[in-house]
């Protein structure tokens, strides 16, 4: 496979993933601003930080308020992370692979930019909006559907598989970085409502809510959060999960082409890592020092995966 | 030039009779209802638009992407029609590669004094680098697409010989198809011979040119100036068809005397490079150096023995405008047999009693600009209004060089479905050839395109043509 190919192919998925995580984080903000209006405000702030676009976003407007955070985020085309924009840029990198994807995947892909495009050309409603985010979910849930079903697991799967761990994992972990102070034991905040309120958000901006309860029926607190946040070994967007799946991908490429390289040894550390943590120690050590720390390896792996896989030189 | 003017129909004659080839689609035709016809015809252009089978536009930012429009009415060449074009195309096309042999190494023709030695020495699409170079397998045009039109029953005009890199042949593809999948019962009725394996085809007859270089099986891949280019729908099919990786100039470096593609395990060898750029930015080391979308130092690759470029540089120079009207001496010249196909007779503005022809009748002629292309900068003598004919009158008495004339042909009709129901507009075809050391290979059919505007001669998809599915009957 060339090494833009599988460049191509890692960023396509990249983008897909990217546009459905900000999908979630304007879902979340978005509930917060209708069920408590006193923290709409402080809640659209964090979600532009925890989608990295809070100084471009200041550049473009004075006050944070709903519907241009909305605008912003979904389809300004100034902002090369609202969804708009990361659609089109996983289309044109799906566009550079189009040998390596089966006829299914491009006409996923292809029509999944030709949907939100339309749906996504003018201003939309607070009316509009649940429907509009539920499609943009809905059309990359078709694009991973046809993906599951005709791609060949062999380097192609992979290397898109890479992209997709690498950005989710570096999605939840910007989550916890934003909001890692509420899921600190606090004597003072322990129950308060605001608190509920916070942890629901961070729980519904990675789609876990309902799963969440499931798991810890009855019992909500912000050690339970964390622990299933990063360490859950089941739970799709946990950062122990997505850190199993790189290493997992990265060990089928060793295994089709006979040998590895150190992308995988950074990868199943991190893997390792946080198989064996727990989470008293994480809290007790530092949750946000333990948050960048993660970032900071999932960042080096990306930047190996790129050198070793000749993606660009 | 109007719909009035008396043509040559290809499914009615004048008195409203079907011509043989279209019996059974016509029975058929009618027998089908129009709105369900019509759904169809919107079905396709759906499809079209799902498959990303769209042509870019350049300078225009927002439809940037465009589809070619397609018109469900197949154009149809029975079986004895279709066996003469063939021969006739069969032998246009040795004749070029034996013309290009010649003009880059003995140049017996300009010896013989058949053509003008300025034409070949004083022309940009000649490449001094390639005399006295023998490419692989001596083929120098391995894919040629020659347009013909067409004006009476009997009566075949070649155009053009796109020599140089032809694009369309996905849409020749992609049309069959797309009818196949819509009307399934019409190839029940009509047995219309096979396109599909064209790219199983082409990448054969890619092998069979193969370098000396080359050890095992041959390492074919196309190479593309990248997903803004017009024809990338095409590039990437041709690649995904053939089972062939699609590469660009950044992917691609010059190592041990090889042409070589990053891949994710290290670098790889290529063989044979089935090119879709044009010959100035092939190698920045040779030709234009600012290039970015060629491989700095593939010529003396080249010339090593160590690649096969399709097709070959400096091939342009057989379907320059200027040497065009030479096509006839020159099949002569090198297969001893006069030309099967017609030449359109062409007026070089070069020669001043042509040009005097030309300035008096130019509302009559056809203007095409000596290294034009796509319909740009071209006149259609009876379509423009007097202020076009004097601003062209000017240009030509500027550079007469730079212009060729010809007679405005009455080209063929086929219809088209419309509102108003079936109409008649004017079509080309461009069949596709493929060459190796292992012969000559043309397939049956091609690619129409269609001046979907009534009475309009020009069919370029740049300017509102369309395309049809092209039948040969197998008679």
């Amino acid at each position: 496979m060339l090494g833009k190919t599988a460049g191509g192919l890692f960023w396509m998925q990249r983008y897909l993933e990217r546009s459905e995580n900000i999908a979630r984080l304007v879902d979340a903000g978005f509930r917060i601003a209708l069920t408590r209006s006193e923290a709409a405000e402080d809640e659209w702030g964090s979600v532009l930080t925890t989608a990295g676009v809070r100084r471009a976003y200041a550049q473009r407007y004075e006050k944070v308020e709903g519907s241009s955070v909305i605008n912003f985020l979904l389809r300004d085309k100034t902002n090369p992370n609202s969804v708009l924009s990361v659609i089109e840029s996983a289309r044109n990198n799906a566009r550079l692979v189009r040998t390596a994807l089966t006829r299914e995947v491009w006409e996923a892909t292809n029509e999944c930019w030709m949907t939100l495009k339309e749906a996504l050309r003018t201003q939309i409603s607070d009316n509009d909006l649940p429907d509009v985010l539920s499609l943009i979910r809905q059309q990359s849930a078709l694009v991973r559907g046809a993906q599951s079903g005709t791609m060949m697991r062999n380097d192609i799967y992979f290397f898109a598989q890479l992209g997709a761990f690498v950005e989710r994992s570096d999605s939840t972990a910007r989550i916890l970085d934003v909001k890692y102070y509420v899921l600190l034991p606090s004597l003072s905040y322990v129950g308060s409502s605001l608190d509920n309120v916070q942890w629901e958000t961070i729980l519904r901006s990675v789609s876990a809510y309902r799963a969440f309860r499931w798991l810890n029926p009855g019992e909500t607190n912000p050690r339970n959060i964390a622990q299933f946040m990063i360490l859950d070994q089941v739970m799709p967007r946990s950062l122990a999960f997505c850190a199993g799946r790189m290493a997992g991908a990265l060990e089928a490429i060793a295994r089709e082409y006979g040998g590895s390289g150190s992308s995988l040894e950074l990868a199943s550390a991190l893997r390792r890592d946080l198989e064996t943590a727990n989470i008293d120690m994480i809290v007790d050590n530092g949750l946000h020092q333990f948050i960048q720390d993660f970032i900071k390896r999932n960042n080096a792996i990306s930047a190996q995966i790129e050198q070793e896989f000749r993606f660009y030189l | 030039m109007t719909g009035d003017t008396p043509h040559f129909d290809e499914m009615l004659r004048a008195d409203g009779s079907v011509r043989e080839p279209y019996d059974e689609f016509c029975a058929w035709y009618t027998s089908q209802d129009a709105s369900r016809l019509r759904t169809k015809a919107r079905d396709a252009e759906n499809f079209f638009r799902r498959t990303g089978i769209t042509f870019a536009v350049y300078g225009e930012e927002e439809a940037s992407e465009r589809l070619i429009p397609f018109d469900i009415v197949p154009r149809i060449i029975s079986g004895r029609e279709w066996a003469r074009l063939s021969r006739g195309i069969e032998q246009r096309v040795r004749a070029i590669n034996a013309f290009l042999y010649d003009i880059y190494h003995r140049q017996e023709i300009l010896r013989a004094g058949r053509i003008p030695i300025d034409l070949i020495a004083k022309n940009d699409a000649y490449l001094p680098q390639m005399i006295g170079m023998d490419p692989p397998g001596g083929i120098y045009t391995h894919i040629i697409g020659v347009d013909i039109v067409r004006t009476g029953p009997n009566q075949f005009y070649v155009l053009e010989d796109n020599a140089r890199t032809p694009s369309g042949v996905s849409y020749m593809l992609e049309n069959r198809e797309t009818m196949l999948h819509m009307f399934p019962e019409l190839f029940r009725k009509n047995k219309v011979r096979e396109v599909s394996d064209y790219p199983r085809k082409l990448r054969r007859s890619l092998a069979a040119s193969a370098p000396r270089a080359c050890n095992g099986q041959p390492e074919i891949a196309v190479l593309t100036p990248g997903i803004h280019n017009s024809a990338y729908f095409e590039h990437s099919f041709l690649a995904d068809q053939m089972g062939a990786e699609l590469v660009e100039g950044h992917d691609l470096r010059v190592i041990d005397g090889r042409v070589a593609m990053r891949t994710t395990r290290g670098y790889r060898a290529i063989d044979v490079l089935y090119r879709r750029v044009d010959d100035d930015y092939l190698d920045p080391l040779t030709f234009r150096p600012e290039s970015a979308l060629g491989v700095p130092g593939i010529m003396d690759v080249y010339r090593a023995g160590g690649i096969t470029i399709a097709n070959a540089p400096g091939t342009g120079i057989s379907d320059d405008k200027a040497l065009y009207s030479y096509m006839p001496e020159i099949i002569e010249f090198y297969t001893g047999e006069k030309a099967i196909l017609e030449n359109v007779p062409t007026w070089r503005c070069s020669e001043a009693d042509s040009l005097a022809y030309v300035l008096e009748h130019l509302s009559e002629l056809v203007v095409k600009e000596v290294h034009g292309s796509g319909g740009y900068g071209m006149l259609v003598g009876p379509a423009a209004n007097r202020r076009e004919l004097a601003a062209f009158r000017d240009k030509l008495k500027a550079r007469p060089g730079n212009y060729i004339a010809q007679p405005t042909l009455a080209l063929s009709t086929v219809p088209i479905m419309t509102r108003q129901g079936l109409a008649p507009r004017h079509v080309d075809l461009r069949p596709f050839v493929l060459v190796s050391p292992k012969g000559i290979d043309i397939t049956p059919g091609g690619l129409t395109r269609v001046a979907l505007k009534k009475g309009s001669l020009v069919v370029n998809s740049s300017q509102g043509g369309g395309t049809k599915d092209s039948w040969v009957l197998d008679e």
